[in-house]
């Protein structure tokens, strides 16, 4: 048999290996896009609409579409995600309805985004009559990213320690006031991470888009929430299994996903950064 | 005792009786905001089994459970078996796991128990980093990349296959089994490694027979996870494998996913025919499956947590 030391060290090896394979496949990825995106991106890229079934031109539109997306996310999402942490963490007294809320979350966070989108598609786009559009786009992302928000949110809320509630009503103010001027602000720099993060998968997500309605050509910005518009990711998939001549459009492809990467890795590296930085301000 | 004490007064202190009247508003508004998810959750249930409902009288359940074919585009007879969607799911998924657990959880260990903290300080973010990227870009890889060095080792009998989506699958599995996992390792508390060492053990001997039965719980809840992940996961599949629907065992061969066959679909379907209700049926499969697994996973933490 092997020598302890003998096993120990091939062992160890093996995990060493596993995490600079891990390591090695996100370089390998970037990479590829990287370098299969920089020849096709320029700024005409960027701010051109597309001509001749998209083979051509830019992908103005996909971009304004996705950066509407986010938008709807963030006016319905970081409301609703940030109240209901507040009221779960700091309200909610009974253990019974606590714990009802507490597996919502838990199991809308597992449900497939692509079940959002038949969600939307049954809800937004056919009982309420909204049709294909930004808002029923809009609306099915905000809720998939829904139980993301109220899980981070919640746990930076409960990050605070409660000796910080405690002096506060010892001084006599209320509730709200305690959450309001002593809880919230120290809990801000987590609830902004987990903002970021839901918004940035809300940009990356396809799969629900798919159902509800995103366009895969226009030669217009959408001019209403009613409109139909054009998404990044969506894009990526389309021009790469679906358009005309696909090795042609090749760099297009590779552009496409850059871009979209970029975006979506920008704001991961933003709110990453944010993190360890209010990790290392505040240790309780 | 005194910690029992302390609980009770923190429990007061969230009972709210004498609120002044704008605080009760306010408390209305957040209780409000709150419902709403558990009306999400409410919503996407009867949203699916409302629309899955026509499909249970116009088609025999017993075949859509136990059919082999899937042909909903025929015209004249459409057949509605997922059995070839949910084998598909299925060697897809299990591909994916099989080549995640190892590498995740060799990841997790040494993350948790060999890296120096300056290594670590790189390697974590990096992690969160690939589980940030959209499933799109993974698809496109696959699609673009993958297949073709696939091709070149195997030989496969169609250039997207099943062993391609469960590679890249197994690429975006890693990282949320990884975030899991090591947080259970360093759960367990330092006294019980020193424990072990003090008796002699190495360090391998330690992690083995110490923190890994200590934190199997988070361990497997960590597998799980990921695998729902898999079961769940569209855009990947779809673009990787190819969406061939026909139902074989074969790595190497084509499959379609449940979840492809509903994206793919619905590019096509009229609006409240049989094949649209029959796609709302398979959602709700779909929604079954990954609620078993998550209630699963909520299982296994609880039933073999150990409290330090």
């Amino acid at each position: 048999m092997l020598n302890r030391r003998t096993t120990e060290m091939m062992v160890f090896t093996f995990f060493r290996g596993c995490a600079v394979l891990v390591v090695l496949a996100l370089i390998v990825l970037v990479g590829y896009i990287l370098t299969g995106g920089l020849e096709r991106l320029s700024i005409e890229f960027l701010t051109e609409m597309p001509r001749r079934a998209n083979t051509q031109g830019g992908i103005l539109p996909a971009i304004v579409g996705t950066f509407y997306l986010m938008l709807i996310v963030l006016a319905i999402s970081v409301p609703i995600g940030v109240m209901s942490a507040i009221y779960l963490q700091e309200y909610e007294s009974s253990s019974v309805m606590g714990r009802v809320f507490r597996l919502a979350v838990y199991n809308l966070a597992g449900v497939p985004s692509i079940v959002y989108g038949l969600l939307g598609l049954g809800i937004f786009v056919a009982y309420l009559g909204l049709g294909f559009s930004l808002i029923s786009a809009g609306l099915t992302l905000s809720i998939m990213t829904l139980p993301l928000m109220i899980t981070s949110a919640r746990e930076a809320i409960a990050a605070v320690p409660s000796t910080v509630r405690e002096a506060s009503y010892a001084l006599g103010a209320t509730k709200w006031q305690t959450i309001w001027h002593q809880v919230l602000p120290y809990a801000l720099p987590g609830i902004f991470t987990g903002i970021i993060l839901s918004v940035s998968r809300a940009a990356g997500e396809t799969a629900p888009l798919m159902l509800t309605g995103v366009a895969m050509s226009l030669q217009r910005l959408p001019d209403s929430f009613f409109d139909s518009f054009m998404a990044l990711p969506y894009h990526v998939f389309y021009m790469a299994t679906q358009s005309s001549d696909l090795l042609a459009t090749r760099p297009i492809q590779y552009a496409t996903a850059l871009v979209l990467l970029l975006l979506v890795l920008g704001m991961n590296l933003i709110a990453i950064v944010l993190r360890k930085r209010y990790r290392d301000k505040y240790r309780w | 005792m005194a910690f029992k004490i302390k609980r009770e007064g923190r429990r007061k202190l969230r009972k709210n009786k004498h609120l002044p009247p704008q605080e009760k508003l306010i408390q209305l508004a957040l209780f409000l905001a709150t419902w709403s998810s558990v009306a999400a959750l409410a919503a996407v249930f009867g949203e699916l089994l409302l629309g899955a409902f026509p499909a249970f009288t116009s088609i025999d359940i017993i075949d859509f459970f136990t059919g082999t074919v899937w042909n909903p585009s025929h015209p004249m007879y459409p057949l509605y078996g997922i059995l070839p969607l949910f084998v598909g799911t299925l060697m897809v998924s299990f591909g994916a796991a099989l080549i995640a657990i190892p590498i995740g959880l060799g990841c997790s260990i040494w993350l948790a128990e060999l890296a120096s903290p300056r290594v670590k300080a790189i390697f974590k973010p990096a992690i969160e980093v690939l589980a940030g990227i959209p499933s799109v870009i993974f698809g496109f890889f696959a699609l673009v990349i993958l297949s073709e060095w696939i091709a070149a080792v195997f030989d496969p009998v169609t250039k997207l296959n099943a062993l391609n989506g469960a590679i890249m699958l197994a690429v975006m599995m890693v990282p949320i089994m990884v975030t899991v996992a090591e947080d259970a390792m360093n759960a367990v508390p330092r006294s019980l490694r020193e424990a072990s060492l003090a008796l002699g053990a190495t360090k391998w001997e330690t992690i083995r027979h110490v923190v890994v039965p200590a934190s199997i719980s988070g361990v497997m809840a960590a597998i799980v996870l990921a695998f729902g992940r898999a079961v769940g996961e569209t855009m990947t599949v779809l673009m990787a494998t190819g969406n061939a629907t026909l139902l074989h065992f074969d790595m190497l061969r084509s499959v379609q996913t449940m979840t492809a066959a509903i994206a793919i679909d619905f590019g096509e379907v009229e609006f409240g025919s049989e094949h649209y209700h029959v796609l709302f049926l398979v959602g709700l499969v779909l929604f079954v499956i990954t609620f078993l697994i998550n209630f699963l996973a909520v299982w296994i933490t609880k039933r073999f947590k150990e409290d330090y």
